[in-house]
């Protein structure tokens, strides 16, 4: 593991009124790690996200994303990182390879630049039969693939995955997993939530929210050490039921 | 039955957790009647006018004095050459010039004949008309007095009764209108909007393939907004009772039965559209784009039918919004009831049911 | 400015790709054009003319085959009781009832004076009065008939004095309502398109969800907006040529004035519209809200244009609203310019609000989108 930190977060709160939805969380991630963000529905999960990737403003706390601060610079983080949401994001009415260019556009890539990474991504994701077609068209797991590889377009340094599995079959789960390792091999930070716990054995580290703090951070092989457990599975449910 | 009431429970939840939407069902026909009651007229009240006094003597200022003291004219200006005119019209806040001839004082006095030019800016057909048959009127006073003297000889004398409207006031004339137009578009569009929605984001696949019947669905998602429309239908007719003085000659139970058929036929509009659109956006358009016009123009609201070319009396008739508007007209002023509405009813009844039957159709194609 | 092609180029696609929506923009307003502008005429043609003859003379039938002669009304039958001609009225069917009393003509010949009942539906308070200007021109018409048969001159110790009125109506000499309103509802139109799309553009992307998509990429927000704007902006001036050609060629509406000043001030009319139309969609959730707004502003901005009904007849307190309604320096403008040939000083005024106008709400619209809450 790196030492070189690319998200540092120290004691971020985020309230709606009375209610808390992110209260004091403190953690690092270093570069080429991949993060896995895991809590209940409503622990606060996408709540911490959209902060760190300065679509929401903290109610108070510091955050360090990419080496700039989310309360003063959220524009500059933008420019260093990619997002998946949870629900897709793409545009249905546009074919494969228009969103490509549209997303590749704005993100200020040149027509070249464009050109050439979508043919090598059209290339990765075997979806170069599909390139003029609607994206409404495409099964969904498809989409999710399309969907990642669009965030990885400008190369950015930490990529942000809200859910990114969330409805697709196993074997797509699986491939979707080989993509994400092939992307921190070659230094992307990842950072992704998700409520499947297998998948959160293929994290380096996984932190667990629940109601909007964090209970446990560790390398999965350690979390089932410390809580005694064979299963990523067990460990969670111990911590949530506590 | 359980089911469904159910079904419309959650709809009303729906729509009653969304403040802001709710704000502006309620909010925004009350703000519009109230605009448009006072604000709306034909009436031609306070035209600018200029005066150019070739003659400038007692006569001609006798005249300009009655002008000045009516209430349609205001004297905005005036002039000294017939050059100036042009200019003032281009200007656009004067509509009429009023030219007396050189010699007018001593034609009148001396020839009994002195003419007077009504020059109007006829880009606005209808003020520049009207502007020139109130001056005309005027005139022809000050000509009565000038005669007071003389035997009129033969002449026979209308007793004229303006019937309905003694006052010939336009807020009779337009609060019906208006009525019908926020009833007529608020109705279609929100069935409309809410049912494609459903659609769009795939929550009406689940509501079709579960035990309720696609009737019911479709009734589910439209019985709030009956509700709705009713208590705003209500709201606009006890502002323009008692803000306006609206009377109402007839029943007022009829008023309220006519009005929950029209908004029926209004709703029953929007689910035609909804059948036919697959997005929000096309709804929307549809109902706004489509309805709003043909609604303000081909229903007699502003401009009378009576007076179009005769393909577009035909064409009126298609539109729900004549009908409603006669009924309202005819409950609320002439003090009717339904022996002399019976047909305008039945013609909206015709209209909800082939709206409903259409799309019932059509919801059924789509599901086979 | 690439990053804004970028956007520019995918709202393109994404309209006309929308199959259902095409036509919605294009021929629908186009059609409604050539239609509506037929319909809004205040002149009162075709008036019911109902009547109950109680005397039967030469005198009365005389006075009704003035009112046959007359092109304003539509004699119906003649009704034998008041009570029929009531019912009739209470229908619908008649707008007039002109009751001759009995002994009719044997008072004006007694008298020299006879009194006529008539009775006009006035709900339509403006078209009654309009109406009953046209009875009195026929009964005008009918008591000089009267004089000239009947009454020796000689009778006359003094000639009466008359004004004449000679009327000239500038601009539009025959009063053809459709030069007036073929402009305004094309106005009208344009203004309604460009509003509702804009008005629902980004607020359908907040419902779909790829406006948060947009909001993790480092564009700038005045970036997004132009892109956003610049689309509907080339729609609206499509529609507006179009629309200009065929009031020329159908409606064979002039243009006293110059196209380049209509164009110039049309650029930043349609500014305005899509500014407003951005604000809403920005300040709403859903795009039904969005909608409701719109509408809302859309229907107070029709009937408070001047274009349907005069606003100096307006209150002050209501004509001060209308300040705030660009559709009616549009009405104004495009007005003074095709049917007056007004130069750029004569629309100063209205060039300049309007370009105020524009300024601001394009203002709101980029302050009104947030990237980040």
């Amino acid at each position: 593991m790196s030492t070189k930190k690319v998200i540092q977060v120290n004691k971020l709160t985020k309230n709606f009124g009375d209610f808390k939805a992110v209260n004091n969380i403190t953690f690092d991630v270093g570069k080429g790690e991949v993060f896995g963000f895991l809590g209940a529905n409503g622990a606060g999960k996408t709540t911490a996200m959209k902060m760190l990737i300065g679509i929401t403003t903290p109610s108070s706390g510091k955050a360090n994303v990419a080496g700039f601060d989310v309360n003063t610079h959220a524009e500059d983080i933008k420019k260093n990182i990619g997002y998946m949401s949870q629900k897709f994001a793409l545009y249905d009415d546009l074919t494969v390879n228009e969103n490509i260019t549209f997303f590749g556009g704005i993100y200020g890539l040149t027509r070249k630049e464009i050109k050439e990474k979508s043919i090598e991504l059209l290339k990765e994701l075997n979806l170069e039969d599909v390139k003029n077609m609607l994206v409404a068209s495409l099964p969904l797991g498809w989409k999710q693939k399309l969907s990642f590889s669009v965030s990885l377009l400008h190369n950015p340094k930490i990529v942000f995955l809200d859910e990114p599995t969330g409805g697709v079959d196993p074997i797509t789960r699986r491939h979707f997993w080989e993509m994400i390792y092939k992307a921190a091999s070659s230094g992307t930070t990842i950072f992704v939530t998700t409520h499947y716990m297998d998948e959160a054995e293929y994290c380096d580290r996984v932190s667990v929210m629940v109601n909007g703090k964090i209970e446990a951070l560790d390398t999965p092989k350690k979390l089932k050490e410390t809580y005694n457990v064979k299963s990523m599975d067990e460990v969670f449910l111990k911590l949530v039921r506590k | 039955m359980k089911r469904f009431v159910g079904f419309i429970k959650k709809e009303f939840y729906h729509i009653f957790r969304d403040k802001r939407s709710l704000f502006i069902l309620f909010g925004m026909p009350i703000a519009q009647i109230l605009l448009f009651g006072f604000a709306i007229t034909n009436e031609i009240n306070n035209v600018d006018i200029a005066i150019l006094d070739h003659s400038k003597n007692v006569n001609s200022t006798e005249v300009i004095n009655k002008i000045s003291s009516s209430k349609y004219f205001s004297i905005n200006k005036f002039l000294e050459m017939e050059s100036e005119i042009e200019s003032i019209f281009k200007k656009g806040k004067v509509k009429a010039v009023l030219i007396f001839e050189q010699n007018f004082g001593s034609n009148l006095i001396k020839e009994k004949k002195a003419t007077v030019q009504v020059v109007t800016d006829a880009t606005d057909p209808n003020t520049a008309n009207t502007v020139s048959n109130y001056v005309n009127g005027i005139l022809q006073q000050y000509q009565k007095q000038q005669n007071k003297s003389i035997d009129p000889g033969f002449q026979v004398l209308p007793e004229t009764k303006m019937m309905y409207n003694s006052e010939l006031k336009s807020v009779y004339m337009f609060v019906p209108g208006v009525m019908t137009i926020i009833l007529m578009l608020v109705s279609a569009m929100m069935t409309s909007i809410s049912i494609t929605r459903e659609k769009e984001q795939g929550t009406m696949e689940i509501l079709l393939v579960s035990p309720l019947k696609p009737v019911q669905v479709i009734l589910g998602k439209v019985f709030p907004y009956i509700f709705l429309s009713i208590i705003n239908a209500l709201i606009i007719i006890v502002l323009s009772i008692f803000i306006f003085k609206m009377p109402v000659q007839g029943s007022l139970l009829l008023l309220g039965l006519e009005s929950i058929l029209f908004i029926v036929s209004a709703l029953g509009l929007g689910i035609l559209i909804s059948t036919i659109s697959e997005t929000q956006q096309t709804a929307m358009m549809i109902s706004l784009m489509g309805l709003m016009l043909p609604v303000i123009l081909l229903s007699g609201f502003i401009f009378p039918i009576a007076s179009m070319p005769y393909p577009l009396q035909m064409i009126s008739n298609i539109i729900p919004a004549k009908w409603f508007i006669i009924i309202v007209k005819g409950i609320m002023l002439k003090g009717v009831g339904i022996q002399f509405l019976w047909k305008e009813s039945l013609i909206l009844l015709f209209m909800t049911v082939f709206f409903i039957v259409v799309s019932i159709k059509k919801y059924k194609i789509r599901l086979e | 400015m690439k990053i804004t092609l970028y956007i520019i180029q995918k709202e393109f696609k994404q309209i006309f790709r929308n199959k259902g929506m095409l036509p919605i923009i294009f021929v629908l307003p186009l059609l409604q054009l050539i239609i509506l502008s037929n319909t809004a005429t205040f002149e009162v043609k075709n008036i019911q003319f109902s009547y109950i003859d109680n005397d039967h003379s030469t005198s009365s039938r005389a006075l009704l085959e003035k009112f046959n002669a007359s092109t304003y009304f539509d004699v119906v039958n003649g009704f034998n009781t008041s009570k029929e001609a009531e019912s009739a009225m209470l229908e619908g069917a008649v707008d007039v009832v002109l009751e001759i009393p009995t002994d009719f003509h044997q008072h004006l010949l007694k008298n020299q004076k006879a009194v006529l009942g008539i009775r006009i539906n006035a709900i339509d308070g403006a078209a009654a009065g309009v109406t009953n200007v046209y009875i009195l021109q026929v009964l005008k018409s009918y008591n000089k008939q009267l004089q000239t048969k009947l009454v020796q001159f000689s009778n006359y110790n003094e000639k009466p004095v008359t004004i004449i009125t000679i009327p000239s109506f500038w601009y539009n000499e025959t009063l053809n309502y459709k030069t007036f309103m073929v402009p305004g509802i094309l106005v009208l139109l344009v203004t309604m398109i460009t509003l509702f799309l804009s008005g629902m553009n980004i607020v359908r992307e907040k419902e779909i969800g790829t406006l948060e998509q947009i909001n993790v990429t480092p564009i700038k927000k005045n970036q997004f907006i132009i892109g956003k704007l610049f689309p509907f902006w080339i729609i609206g001036i499509l529609l507006l040529s179009v629309g200009l050609i065929i009031s020329k060629i159908i409606f064979n509406v002039p243009m006293l004035g110059s196209y380049i000043l209509m164009y110039s001030y049309t650029t930043i009319y349609i500014l305005v519209i899509l500014g407003i139309g951005l604000f809403i969609s920005n300040y709403t959730d859903t795009q039904q809200q969005a909608m409701f707004i719109a509408w809302f502003f859309m229907v107070i901005f029709i009937l408070m244009s001047g274009l349907f009904t005069p606003i100096e007849s307006m209150p002050n307190w209501a004509q001060f609203i209308t300040e705030f309604n660009p559709i009616k320096y549009f009405v104004e403008v495009m007005r003074m310019v095709m049917l007056k040939g007004a130069s750029f000083n004569d629309i100063l005024p209205q060039f300049l609000k309007t370009l105020l106008y524009a300024i601001v709400m394009n203002a709101l619209a980029v302050w009104s989108y947030k990237k980040t809450n």
